[in-house]
């Protein structure tokens, strides 16, 4: 399947390449040339001003959106052009900046959901509650319980998501996406709205969750702390076009970088 | 006495107008459409009956389910599915145009006399002066069975928890894997299901079959759905139990029996402006 894998310089696999990705809305040219290049285990950060294209660049990595050129590896993968529920079975998995948890489920069946490409039981099995549905349902409910231990979520699991507080309905969208199975995670601002506190917490768990599952992240986020703190490599996007690329410390005094999130 | 019976009958009639509001509602919540077409899919459940009856009542039921079933999902393969994304009302005409379809398609097959079906003479129980047909029984029992093993379906499956998230938040369903095509092909497929089985439920009420049947039962159980909020499973439930029982005892007071269809539609109408979402509906607020 993987038979032209992108392997970087130092050894690494490259687990996501996106080479000159463009899109166009009418006259507004939202995504300009983004390239990226994410090494396997990495944690990249996509930064930029309100209204940089940000978000855009996710919906294009995760199907939402057609690029009007450029494409997209995953593993060496060719995804470009697929459907979000293909590009979500091949392996990239997102949370969302408004968080889109399934309110009316509750926090188990929310993680359940995630995990449905993972467990194999048609729905004539379902139906006709056959042995393998009920072998399939126990193992739903025990994977769903385990992932939300790891996330601290398991005393909730009978709660509806939408009764969750804030911070932890956060934590929920990363263990839902997590159930996904993915090999690219894509976190849309997971510390939007949340307090000191809560961000703390958050990085916490994103480190934790590297090193359990040792996936590779790419995060939007627009609190430098968090960016600073925590991703190894940044690329800034003004305008929908590339501001700057590289190591996190040495993009964040970019004068560039500095001028665009500031002004002069 | 009269109270009781009159109670059973309008549970029984309320149970099948619950079973054809499930379809509407299932479809509504997870394809975000009025499939207006919905009510003559009763009336393809029932001639299909007719065509099998010959062979054994048992095999008719089952082939009028398994042939509406296939019918929902031609329909809406070729009639909805090119029109995903496509505004409301062009869907809502569409939906329409497919229900004068169905209805000329039997007219041309069946002629447009009325065809008697007797699926099976089930008698009468008699307990003291009580006096129920069998058949109101049964249908009673039935409907009460589909209901339970369609929520726990919906409560306790992998596609069950797939229409709930679909029909909560369709992008997001679709981001975490679930082919919402699938979905919306398996909500018609049961939804047609159950339409087939609530004729078999009126043919066994009342033995006569037209190409318009459908038209009445498929509106008063829309009003069911909209009355129990639409969208929302139990509350199509709630709805159809409701608006048969209402309609049972209306019919069972001389004096106000011949507006019973009024009664009904006039309940709509007082209930949508006390509330508006219906009774189990969810009030939607729009984000700014």
């Amino acid at each position: 399947m993987a038979e032209n894998k992108f392997i970087a310089e130092d050894g690494r696999e490259i687990v996501l390449r996106a080479d000159h990705l463009c899109i166009q809305f009418g006259g507004l040219k939202a995504v300009d040339d983004v390239n990226l290049q994410i090494k396997q285990g990495e944690l990249y950060g996509l930064i930029g001003p309100n209204g940089a294209g940000k978000t855009t660049v996710f919906n294009l990595l995760t199907g939402v959106y057609k690029p009007t050129s450029g494409r997209f590896y995953l593993c060496g993968e060719d995804l470009t052009g697929k459907a979000p529920a293909e590009v979500n079975k091949k392996g990239i998995a997102r949370t969302f900046q408004n968080i889109r948890l399934f309110g009316k489920l509750t926090v188990l069946e929310n993680v359940m959901v995630g995990l449905s490409n993972q467990i194999p039981c048609s729905m004539f099995e379902s139906i006709f509650r056959l042995p393998r549905h009920k072998k399939s349902e126990a193992e739903y409910r025990k994977r769903a319980m385990e992932l939300l231990e790891v996330f601290g979520l398991a005393e909730y699991s009978e709660h509806l998501a939408c009764n969750l507080p804030y911070g932890k309905q956060r934590k929920l969208e990363i263990a839902r996406a997590m159930a996904t199975n993915p090999k690219l995670l894509l976190l849309d601002e997971p510390a939007a709205g949340m307090n000191p506190n809560e961000t703390q917490e958050l990085m916490d768990d994103i480190t934790f969750i590297r090193q359990k599952f040792g996936i590779t992240i790419l995060l939007i986020e627009h609190d430098m702390r968090l960016v600073g703190g925590i991703c190894e490599k940044v690329t800034v996007l003004n305008f929908g076009t590339e501001l700057a690329k590289g190591e996190t410390a040495t993009v964040l005094n970019d004068p560039e970088v500095v001028k665009a999130y500031l002004g002069e | 006495m009269e109270f009781l019976i009159t109670l059973v009958n309008g549970l029984s009639l309320g149970g099948i107008y619950a079973m054809i509001a499930l379809g509407y509602t299932m479809v509504y919540g997870i394809a975000k459409m009025l499939n207006f077409a919905h009510g003559d899919i009763i009336m393809v459940g029932g001639y299909t009956v007719l065509l099998f009856l010959s062979v054994n009542p048992i095999v008719a039921i089952i082939a009028s389910m398994i042939f509406c079933m296939l019918v929902g999902i031609v329909v809406e393969k070729f009639a909805y599915k090119p029109l995903r994304g496509a505004s409301p009302l062009a869907v809502l005409i569409t939906a329409i145009g497919v229900s004068f379809l169905l209805q000329s398609i039997s007219q041309m097959i069946f002629g447009s006399a009325p065809k008697f079906i007797v699926i099976a003479d089930l008698g009468i129980l008699k307990i003291g002066e009580l006096a129920i047909g069998y058949s109101t029984i049964i249908t009673l029992a039935c409907s009460v069975i589909v209901m339970i093993a369609l929520s726990v379906f919906v409560k306790f499956s992998k596609t069950g928890r797939a229409m709930v998230a679909v029909s909560e938040d369709k992008g997001a369903a679709q981001l975490m894997g679930i082919n919402v095509n699938s979905i919306i092909t398996i909500t018609f497929a049961i939804g047609s299901a159950l339409a087939a089985l609530a004729s078999v439920f009126f043919l066994l009420k009342a033995p006569t079959m037209t190409p318009s049947f459908g038209s009445l039962p498929g509106i008063k159980a829309f009003t069911a759905a909209v009355i129990g909020g639409i969208g929302s499973i139990p509350g199509a439930m709630l709805g159809g139990l409701l608006l048969g029982i209402i309609e049972c005892f209306a019919q069972a007071v001389p004096a106000i029996s011949p507006y019973t269809d009024a009664i009904e539609f006039s309940i709509l109408i007082v209930l949508l402006l006390v509330k508006p979402s219906g009774l189990l509906g969810k009030m939607r607020r729009e984000k700014v």
